[in-house]
């Protein structure tokens, strides 16, 4: 099983990132099962949020809240922590959103990008960087979650923010 | 059919839509309020044609859809944790005024200390206000529910209400893979409800009256019986289900591994799945472990419960729930059953995910070894015994 931990505050899409991925996972592909859920439910904008999703080729039975995970992804640099790193598997990535760089990150100024389509938040950027970054998911699967799951009017951007962070790991 | 990745309130709320009650009472709480906001958005949007009633409490809201019940309407609402408390007066008119009523509930704690997550105090609380208590695993499960309820409900020798329950968020908002049956399949499984149990100006009769102690015991045996009656309701509704939409479903428990197992786990709700994959990999261990996931609170699966534990050596119950001075509710029952037959094997009562407390798989693993071992009656994960005393056995 795969597992992505998502940190963000309140507001910034934390949930929605692990819901799309989720989506995005089981997209034209029946032998997939996903789970995606938040830490909590009520989110109070600001706070700090924690989200997962788990990806596997069986349903997945565990709904507990991961422990290990194969991707840390972290909306906000602010709420960065050393700690942060025992709860990466052996082989996992912690991915930033930052524009300094952070030992034992990998950071993507992911509002720069953000930015060029006037999105106030980082979550379908880091969704394509953790999509680049693996092989989890194609981008065809990512723009299709975007479509199905997001409210029309701004999937456009989103799905545009996506394909250029997307471009801008590999090169 | 189409497939979707839905939250459990989500897909709840597709089933309701399946079904087409004729009205919808709500009253939002946190972690029930997505499944009546969707509710509410398929009204708008006029794929449900339902009165949508917004009440302005919960005691409002059940005693709204008793009122559309007893006008031979199908009924919805749904609630949680303080909100059922509220309605509770309200629980006992519909079961005893026989209206075919289903309710979702996000099962979620109850104050104080006030909290919004989930655990099972708030249903458990209620086994006695006479409503069919059925707890879903997953999200497909919540969906297939929300049909099958009306069946199992408005049986005729049934005619008892029905809670649907959802653990809050770890179901109520979590998303995954669900199958959402087409509207031409629910007709076939679902007809229209008809009813006499109805205020009829043709046919006027008296609804919901009250009976002196010389008939009062009558109609609670004929409830006792109503409720009874669902077991074969149930076994009745799976089949039709299966042949119509290729999902079986086990009665009123699912049991897992358990024909040879020394170590049963019993347990009920959205932790049944950690608890098998654990048992899968204590097997792996040489440990002969099984599980025995309770659907049906109420009708409780007495029997079914013995015959799934007979040969064990020994087993737990794992609930989300404590009723203060003495032990959970699930466990109480359990051990019930178990005398009944003259079953005599050790068993232990394991307390966990109160106020939303996550559940892992070291904790799975620990309440086996636990069994294997033996401990107190009572245990809470994460703190120990209750220091009230060895095993019942």
């Amino acid at each position: 099983m795969k597992e992505i931990l998502w940190l963000g505050r309140g507001g910034q899409g934390a949930f929605t990132a692990a819901k799309l991925f989720g989506a995005a996972y089981i997209t034209g592909n029946d032998a997939h099962y996903a789970l995606a859920f938040p830490s909590f439910g009520p989110e109070r904008r600001g706070a700090p949020v924690r989200a997962f999703t788990k990806l596997d080729e069986k349903p997945v039975l565990d709904r507990s809240q991961t422990e290990q995970a194969d991707f840390i992804v972290v909306l906000d640099d602010t709420l960065y922590t050393p700690a942060l790193q025992s709860l990466r598997k052996a082989g996992g990535r912690i991915l930033v959103n930052s524009k300094a760089p952070i030992p034992d990150t990998f950071t993507f100024d992911g509002e720069a990008v953000a930015a060029e389509y006037h999105l106030p938040t980082v979550n379908t950027v880091m969704l394509g960087i953790v999509s680049a970054l693996s092989d989890y998911i194609t981008e065809e699967q990512a723009v299709s979650a975007i479509e199905n799951y997001m409210p029309q009017k701004i999937q456009a951007r989103n799905i545009g923010a996506l394909k250029l962070a997307r471009e801008a790991v590999r090169k | 059919m189409s497939k979707k990745f839905l939250s459990g309130n989500e897909a709840f709320a597709e089933g309701i839509r399946l079904a087409k009650p004729d009205v919808i009472s709500a009253y939002p709480i946190t972690p029930q309020t997505i499944v009546v906001e969707r509710l509410s958005e398929m009204v708008e949007d006029g794929s449900l044609k339902s009165e949508f009633i917004h009440v302005e409490s919960e005691h409002s809201a059940l005693s709204c859809v008793i009122g559309a019940s007893a006008s031979g309407a199908r009924a919805f609402t749904a609630t949680s944790s303080q909100g059922l408390l509220y309605m509770a007066e309200c629980l006992y008119y519909a079961s005893g005024g026989r209206f075919p009523i289903v309710m979702m509930n996000a099962d979620r704690s109850t104050a104080l200390p006030w909290n919004i997550y989930g655990d099972q105090r708030d249903s458990l609380s209620q086994l006695d206000s006479g409503w069919i208590q059925v707890y879903a695993e997953n999200a497909q499960e919540a969906l297939d529910l929300a049909l099958m309820s009306w069946r199992i409900a408005e049986d005729r020798r049934v005619s008892t209400p029905v809670m649907v329950n959802l653990d809050g968020f770890v179901l109520t908002h979590t998303y995954e893979t669900v199958e959402i049956p087409a509207q031409a399949q629910a007709d076939q499984f679902l007809p229209p409800y008809v009813t006499d149990n109805r205020i009829d100006f043709d046919n006027p009769k008296n609804l919901a009256f009250s009976a002196g102690p010389d008939t009062n015991y009558i109609f609670k045996y004929k409830a006792h019986q109503g409720m009874l009656a669902a077991k074969e309701a149930v076994t009745e509704t799976e089949d039709t289900f299966a042949k119509i939409f290729g999902r079986r479903y086990s009665g009123l428990l699912d049991n897992y591994r358990t024909e040879d197992a020394d170590y049963i786990l019993v347990t009920l709700g959205s932790i049944a799945g950690l608890s098998r994959e654990t048992a899968d990999k204590l097997r792996q261990q040489g440990i002969r472990a099984g599980v025995v996931r309770i659907r049906y609170m109420r009708p409780f699966p007495n029997d079914e419960i013995a015959a799934a534990l007979r040969n064990a050596k020994a087993f737990g119950v794992l609930e989300k729930d404590i009723s203060f001075g003495n032990e959970g509710a699930v466990y109480t029952n359990v051990n019930s059953a178990l005398q009944k037959a003259g079953i005599q094997i050790k068993g232990y009562n394991f307390i966990g995910g109160l106020g939303g407390r996550n559940i892992s798989a070291g904790d799975i693993e620990q309440i086996f070894a636990d069994i294997q071992s033996g401990t107190g009656n009572v245990n809470f994960i994460g703190i120990g015994g209750d220091g009230n005393g060895e095993s019942n056995g």
